[in-house]
């Protein structure tokens, strides 16, 4: 493989890993945040123990947000040197002002969150813990208005070989960035109700600390509703943005071939990209692609063959991808409604069956958050800014194949050493759950009350 | 003034407080693996850098992303050419950050001695490595119209090399007070000892920092050219000294000070050598990193101005309560439950 392509494999890797953490870490500081307020508006113990039970999980996962950050904030020089020449104008600025605004404020109060149970009162105790949850959620506005910007770009330029910003508000108020945004932050969330309610399944079938599960469960349970509701809801906003501003994706993403007026939704259907066809088309609702679309039955669908073939990006993963994450948001809706439902009533425990379900459904809102990043990312090819600049041509030119070879392997390695080393813990304190010794988790001061 | 300016001296701060701040969590990280005689004088010391390291990380990340915004050619040409110090640098921070966070909730031997090492070479290795590339920056780098014609070993000269272990006494220096000002008892004593022994050999290598710098950087010219500004390196000496007199009093606070003062003094001394490049070429001048042929356009050098004037007060604001709040001394208390956070 050469630069390009080492490079690419390489950001995908590295990104993809990056988002493995960051999604659990916007949810979980919610519902932790959500939990500690309860304890000191209630004074209930059982409130203090569900922080400090899942604030340790969070804290586990928050380290490799953490770290693995440091590497993209970086990597834009390393490997994708022309692109920060020729954009950094504008696409500096945003990561920039997430680093000021941001990742100081969660980066300090998450200390003051751990080490502080002691030295602050409880209410400023609780303070800090949303401010963390506030930052998190901050920083992935404005890493996700830079993406937005690659994606649609706007108020800028081409002036003095490169593309300079002439209306920041423009790139603030870029819908698709806020689409982008408000669609990922959910998906952070759904991850995070589903993860509480899997390990809380777990622990309900073996009838673990009942009636702190249960509550967990419950408060998993409600946010994931509104959350799975929500998603749903801005996942079909976006598409309709992305049919507007980057038809190659959107025609990849449906595997539209021909231009059709008045085009049908197909439930099954089967690319076959070497033909430029789709060798099945079946199931299908008339005019229900036009409406998803742009909201009118008649309008018009761009097929892939209007545009010249390096123009096009990858269909079938695009395509697959797109499928898979629209299936599980149905899926994930189903679930939230029924864990909404049963976690009413007192009894949860019961329903062995459907906790089971919970338990193994835990990994898939991951699942569907990376080939949601599959289809933003790979359907935007081979554009890296679209319409703007090509990503063959972003790609650093002062390195060479074995540099990246040998950094691809050394992240290879060490993500995949920390990944065991992550999974180890979470699952060790999940299992072992809520510690019966208040005093020991998290303040080790011995014999002091909490 | 021109914004390129007021950014240049953004940037310089940027780096120097980062420096004056990880400096000693890189300082304490280090001793962490030689001054310990207990694993509760260990704790003592991890966890007095537990609750701020991170944030004084950010400093760094701030300084990468303001290059980005503020001299984006200079942010992709520094770290493509760099590429693979830069990615021992990133895979050394990547260690030491988990392994802070990690050793405490690993309640098994095996593991936590895994992670000192980490935790010792996690600091060691960006201490000198960011030493060595603020050295080869200072000389410039071999780059001409063709690009760059340096290699990993090219940058282990030895005027970066001897930058480099400037940076890694200037940091262990920091750190033994930071330890002796955080810690009680005998461990305190240790520290406080300790910095007395190493500033003398920082002494040795300030010196000889100084004096090599004449013969093998551009550095003095802008000094020379405007005598006024020879007061910063001569400040940044006497707090040299300053640490000295004070920890000789048995004043660690005031000792830690001056060291803050030495490490921001010294960043500032290459620095303002460095006005208007932000990276030299040595081949040939014309193709030098200045902050006019590299920056952003003043439109956006505007508007990170406001942001900047806004947002830093505030962090610097929240960070000191954050200090305030964790002034205590850790104590064998502190440490002793099964789990150290
Ligand atoms: C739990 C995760 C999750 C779930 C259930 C869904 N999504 Fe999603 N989706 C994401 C997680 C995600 C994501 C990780 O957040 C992405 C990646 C990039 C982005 O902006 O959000 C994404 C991207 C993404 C994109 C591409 C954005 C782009 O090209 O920039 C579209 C069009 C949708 N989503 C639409 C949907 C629809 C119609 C869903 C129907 C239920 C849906 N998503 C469910
Ligand atoms: C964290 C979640 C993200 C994931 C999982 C992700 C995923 C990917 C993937 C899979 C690719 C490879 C596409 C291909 O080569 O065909 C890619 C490329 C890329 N993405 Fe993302 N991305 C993420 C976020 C971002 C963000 C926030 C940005 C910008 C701010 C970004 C910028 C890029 C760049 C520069 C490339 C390299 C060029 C390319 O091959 O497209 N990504 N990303
Ligand atoms: C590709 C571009 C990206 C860059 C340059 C980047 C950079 C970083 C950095 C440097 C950190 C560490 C901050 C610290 O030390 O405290 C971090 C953490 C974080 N990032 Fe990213 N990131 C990227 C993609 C994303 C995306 C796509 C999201 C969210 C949708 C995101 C959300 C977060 C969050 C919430 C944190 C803090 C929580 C945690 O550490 O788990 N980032 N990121």
């Amino acid at each position: 493989m050469d630069v390009l392509g080492l490079s690419r494999l390489q950001f995908a890797v590295t990104s993809m890993f990056h988002f493995i953490f960051v999604p659990l870490t916007l949810g979980l500081s919610i519902l932790t945040a959500y939990m500690e307020s309860r304890y000191v508006s209630t004074n209930d113990q059982l409130y203090l123990k569900m922080t400090k039970f899942w604030g340790k999980l969070f804290l586990i996962n928050f380290a490799l947000g953490i770290v693995t950050g440091i590497t993209m904030e970086f990597q834009f020089g390393m490997n994708w040197a022309e692109y920060s020449k020729y954009v950094g104008d504008i696409f500096g600025a945003p990561l920039a002002i997430e680093a000021t605004v941001a990742f100081f404020l969660e980066s300090t109060f998450i200390g003051i969150w751990i080490f502080g149970w002691k030295k602050i009162s409880k209410k400023a105790h609780a303070v800090s813990i949303w401010l963390v949850a506030i930052a998190t959620n901050l920083s992935a506005l404005w890493i996700l208005l830079a993406n937005g910007w690659m994606q649609n770009p706007v108020g800028f330029v081409l002036r003095n070989n490169r593309a300079e910003m002439v209306d920041f508000t423009a790139m603030l108020t870029n819908p698709y960035g806020w689409l982008k945004f408000t669609h990922t932050v959910l998906s952070g969330y759904v991850i995070a109700a589903f993860f509480v309610m899997g390990i809380s399944a777990y622990h309900l079938l073996r009838k673990n600390n009942l009636d702190f599960f249960r509550k967990s469960f419950r408060a998993a349970a409600t946010f994931g509703l509104v959350s799975s509701i929500l998603i749903f809801l801005v996942g079909d906003f976006h598409a309709r943005e992305v049919a507007r501003t980057q038809p190659t994706k959107f025609a990849a993403m449906e595997s539209v071939w021909e231009s059709t007026k008045e085009a049908p939704y197909s439930f099954l259907i089967l690319p076959d990209a070497a033909n430029e066809r789709n060798s099945v088309e079946a199931i299908q609702i008339p005019r229900m692609l036009s409406f998803l679309a742009f909201g009118e039955g008649q309008a018009e669908i761009k097929g892939l063959k209007a545009y010249p073939k390096e123009l096009r990006p990858p269909v079938s993963p695009t395509f697959w991808s797109f499928r898979g994450m629209a299936a599980l948001g149905i899926l994930f809706l189903l679930l939230t409604v029924i864990a909404f439902i049963k976690s009413r009533g007192n009894s949860i425990e019961t329903s062995t069956g459907f906790l089971r379900l919970m338990l193994y459904a835990l990994p898939l809102p991951y699942i569907a958050g990376q080939l949601g990043w599959i289809v933003a990312e790979v359907g935007r090819q081979p554009w890296i800014v679209y319409g703007v600049l090509k990503t063959s041509d972003a790609v650093s030119k002062a390195i060479s194949p074995a540099n990246v070879m040998v950094s691809l392997a050394g992240f290879t390695l060490v993500y995949g050493f920390l990944a065991v080393v992550d999974i180890y813990l979470l699952s060790h304190y999940a299992k072992k759950g809520p510690d019966s010794d208040l005093s020991t988790l998290i303040n080790p001061v011995a014999g002091q009350e909490v | 003034m021109e914004f390129q300016i007021i950014w240049f001296i953004l940037w310089g701060v940027l780096w120097a407080v980062y420096f004056m701040l990880d400096g000693f969590d890189f300082g304490a990280g280090i001793l962490s693996a030689f001054l310990p005689r207990s694993e509760s004088d260990k704790r003592k010391i991890l966890r007095a850098i537990g609750p701020v390291w991170n944030g004084n990380e950010v400093w760094l990340i701030t300084a990468g992303g303001a290059t980005f915004a503020a001299f984006p050619t200079t942010y992709a040409l520094m770290f493509s050419y760099l590429y693979t110090a830069l990615l021992l640098v990133l895979f050394a921070l990547i260690f030491r950050g988990v392994s802070l966070e990690f050793r405490g909730i690993m309640d098994n031997e095996g593991w936590r001695k895994k992670w000192d090492i980490a935790i010792f070479l996690g600091s060691f290795l960006p201490a000198l490595l960011f030493g060595v590339a603020f050295g080869n920056i200072f000389q410039g780098l071999p780059m001409d119209i063709s690009g760059y014609h340096g290699s990993l070993l090219m940058l282990l000269n030895p005027y970066g090399l001897l930058t480099g272990v400037l940076f890694v006494l200037l940091f262990v220096e920091h750190g033994s007070l930071f330890i002796a000002v955080k810690t009680d008892g005998e461990l305190s004593e240790r520290a406080g000892r300790l910095s007395g022994g190493l500033w003398f050999a920082l002494l040795a290598v300030a010196v000889a920092f100084l004096v090599h710098t004449y013969f093998a950087t551009a550095l003095y010219t802008n000094y020379l050219n405007n005598p006024v500004l020879f007061a910063v390196p001569v400040l940044a000496v006497l707090s040299l000294l300053g640490i000295k007199v004070f920890a000789a009093m048995g004043q660690h606070l005031k000792a830690f000070y001056a060291s803050c003062a030495t490490i921001l003094l010294v960043t500032f001394t290459g620095v303002i050598g460095l006005f208007p490049n932000l990276i030299p070429s040595n081949l040939d001048r014309n193709y030098s990193l200045t902050i006019f042929n590299s920056s952003s356009s003043i439109y956006t050098l505007r508007i990170m101005t406001v942001v900047a004037l806004v947002f830093v007060p505030v962090v610097i604001a929240y960070q000191i309560w954050t200090y305030r709040v964790f002034r205590q001394k850790t104590t064998a208390d502190d440490v002793s439950g099964k789990e150290t956070y």
